[in-house]
């Protein structure tokens, strides 16, 4: 009786977690999927997903895919060094929470921000008229919209690295020197491969948002960059196309259900 | 210089920051093809002598010595040399033949020579079949052997091992320390080993090194170790023994527990003050009247192998007596050795009685 009594308990904890599922993802996707068989004038059809199919939107998923990779690569490229300093230093505490500070600021105000700084008159192009290079259009290129993305992502990437390389058995290290590893083998052999599931976890939550970024490509990009983020809340909110902003929609969680897949954590057969 | 030596310490000191050093001024010498055990308790200065030897620190001050080449800014990947680690150290994410390869594809052997070489150290530890075995499918015995035979498997003149027992139980490390003695045999390359437990320096090595707070106190062969500890602490650390003050009256002849005993010490001056050592084991129980020494039994405990007495003479002396024959707690007995029983070791000195006896 008591062990039925305690299973019923059990459940009764998992209420609140499994409405908040049940709400906030399980309804949305299933509205978002039967709202991508509708057209602008409320009819069951398929055209949104022939109209996916065409090059505009195939040319805009190319496009999506191309800045978030490049977004992820600059994170990655930046953040594994810094990880590993940071495991390094003395006061790693402080340091990670100067890292991790930055992510509590709201990410339009850091948006508006760099507007400041990368405008005509901000502070780079002032700086680029005292060394006599001139001002430069920096808003609205490709070089802004990926620099702001990487700065507000990074902390993702250097979160997990940073763990990742804490947990890793300093005496690993000593062996692999000591069977006559360079420092560039020892990391390539044994560093890299154990913590390569940081790595993944970064990738992850860099790359995954970058797929559907919108703010950043609107206010720094100017809209020059359009990726299926721009597109589906361009849809929503200017052409109330709802049908077709669900269906791009539909194709970013199906990317990003097969990226977590891909990059997912596959602990073959550890059993402890 | 001697060829046979293959590691020299000169005036070695490692200092970290304004800490006391860990190594203090250590000088020493080890010969090919001997087994070595650095002993001592925890922070004597053990595990830093192996790390620099391997290569993992560098000493703050003095120099180290490779078959005579000067050792020190060479980092360990470029060293001859290899560790067995406390805790293995085996990559988790390499399987056993990777692991024990390890080595062997740094140095880019062709592909045919690492499979020998593998199959053969693997062969040496007693794990053939096992190659392609996960390491957390393995157990602890057998990652030791696998740790063992990735050092092994590069043929290093000097093989490091750090604690590598501590982390079995009681069966297992006995069942080891055989092995590891008999693969020192066969190899013969120099063991260094690493150890707190007396027990297992005394069963392994040809030679011990007694180290305490970052200085070698005795080196000798287990039995000098364990017969003429040269100090207190070396006494109290090898094995179970009474340590007991007396006074040497001449050569041969030693005055304790308020009586003079015959002695094989000599070459004390006139009524020094030593300390007097000795093991449990060589006191005999008899009569009151056969014994050299009176004591009354305060405890006694049944050890197994013997029984473990713990007695009280009229000074108040404790004498610790290991025996196979029972004694009742509060009984009058009678304590018999042989003068050779009697280890005679001047007084350590020490910051308390420097100057204060002179």
């Amino acid at each position: 009786m008591s062990g039925t009594t305690k299973n019923y308990s059990r459940y009764l904890y998992a209420i609140p977690y499994a409405s908040w599922m049940l709400l906030f993802v399980i309804a949305p996707i299933i509205l978002i999927f039967y709202y991508s068989f509708f057209d602008i004038e409320g009819h069951l059809t398929l055209d949104n997903y022939k109209r996916f199919l065409t090059p505009v939107y195939l040319r805009m998923t190319i496009s999506s895919f191309w800045y978030a990779f490049l977004i992820t690569a600059f994170s990655l490229l930046i953040a594994y060094p810094t990880a590993y300093l940071l495991t390094k230093t003395k006061h790693k505490q402080l340091w990670l929470l100067l890292i991790i500070l930055p992510t509590w600021v709201n990410l339009l105000l850091k948006v508006y921000a760099f507007l400041g700084i990368f405008g005509t008159y901000g502070l780079v192009n002032a700086f680029f008229e005292t060394i006599g290079i001139g001002t430069k259009q920096l808003l609205f290129t490709d070089f802004s919209f990926v620099f702001v993305s990487v700065y507000i992502f990074i902390p993702f990437m250097i979160l997990p690295i940073f763990n990742a390389l804490e947990k890793l058995n300093p005496s690993l290290v000593d062996a692999a020197q000591d069977l006559g590893a360079s420092s560039w083998t020892t990391f390539r052999r044994v560093i890299f491969p154990l913590t390569l599931d940081g790595v993944k976890a970064g990738c992850q939550a860099v790359f995954i948002p970058s797929l559907s970024l919108f703010m950043i490509t609107r206010l720094i990009a100017g809209n020059r960059v359009i990726t299926l983020g721009t597109a589906v809340e361009q849809h929503f909110l200017v052409t109330q196309d709802w049908g077709m902003g669900a269906t791009i929609a539909v194709f970013l969680i199906i990317a990003m259900a097969l990226i977590m897949i891909v990059t997912g954590n596959r602990k073959w057969g550890v059993k402890q | 210089m001697n060829d046979r030596v293959i590691i020299r310490f000169e005036h070695v000191t490692k200092q970290y920051d304004d800490d006391p050093p860990v190594l203090d001024d250590v000088s020493f010498e080890m010969e090919r093809g001997k087994f070595y055990t650095l002993l001592g308790p925890s922070g004597c200065g053990k595990t830093t002598i192996l790390r620099l030897i391997a290569g993992f620190i560098e000493p703050t001050k003095g120099n180290i010595y490779f078959n005579g080449k000067l050792m020190n800014g060479v980092p360990a990947n470029k060293r001859q040399v290899n560790t067995v680690f406390q805790d293995y150290a085996l990559f988790p994410h390499l399987n056993v033949f990777e692991n024990v390869a390890f080595g062997l594809r740094i140095k880019n052997l062709d592909k045919k020579t690492i499979e020998t070489k593998v199959r053969e150290a693997l062969r040496f530890v007693n794990l053939e079949g096992y190659e392609n075995r996960e390491i957390h499918e393995m157990s602890g015995g057998q990652r030791q052997r696998v740790a063992i035979a990735r050092a092994i498997v590069n043929e290093p003149e000097v093989l490091l091992l750090d604690e590598p027992l501590s982390a079995l139980d009681l069966k297992l490390r006995t069942e080891m320390q055989y092995e590891l003695r008999e693969l020192q045999r066969r190899l013969g390359i120099t063991f260094i080993f690493v150890t707190h437990d007396q027990e297992e320096a005394l069963a392994m090595s040809d030679e011990i090194f007694v180290l305490n707070k970052g200085k070698i106190e005795q080196r000798g062969t287990p039995k000098d170790i364990y017969d003429e500890p040269i100090n207190r602490f070396v006494a109290d650390f090898i094995g179970e023994s009474n340590i007991i003050p007396g006074k040497m009256l001449a050569d041969f002849s030693v005055e304790f527990a308020g009586k003079q005993f015959e002695c094989v010490d000599h070459g004390f001056e006139p009524n020094e003050p030593v300390d007097i050592v000795i093991r449990p084991e060589d006191l005999e129980i008899t009569t009151r009247e056969q014994g050299k020494l009176q004591v009354r039994v305060d405890s006694i405990l049944f050890r197994g192998v013997h029984y473990e007495l713990c007695c009280y003479d009229d000074n108040g002396n404790e004498w610790l007596v290991h025996s196979t024959k029972k004694a009742e707690v509060g009984e009058e007995i009678g304590l018999y050795f042989e003068p050779e029983a009697i280890h005679v070791m001047r007084r350590v000195e020490t910051k308390e009685n420097r100057g204060g006896e002179r």
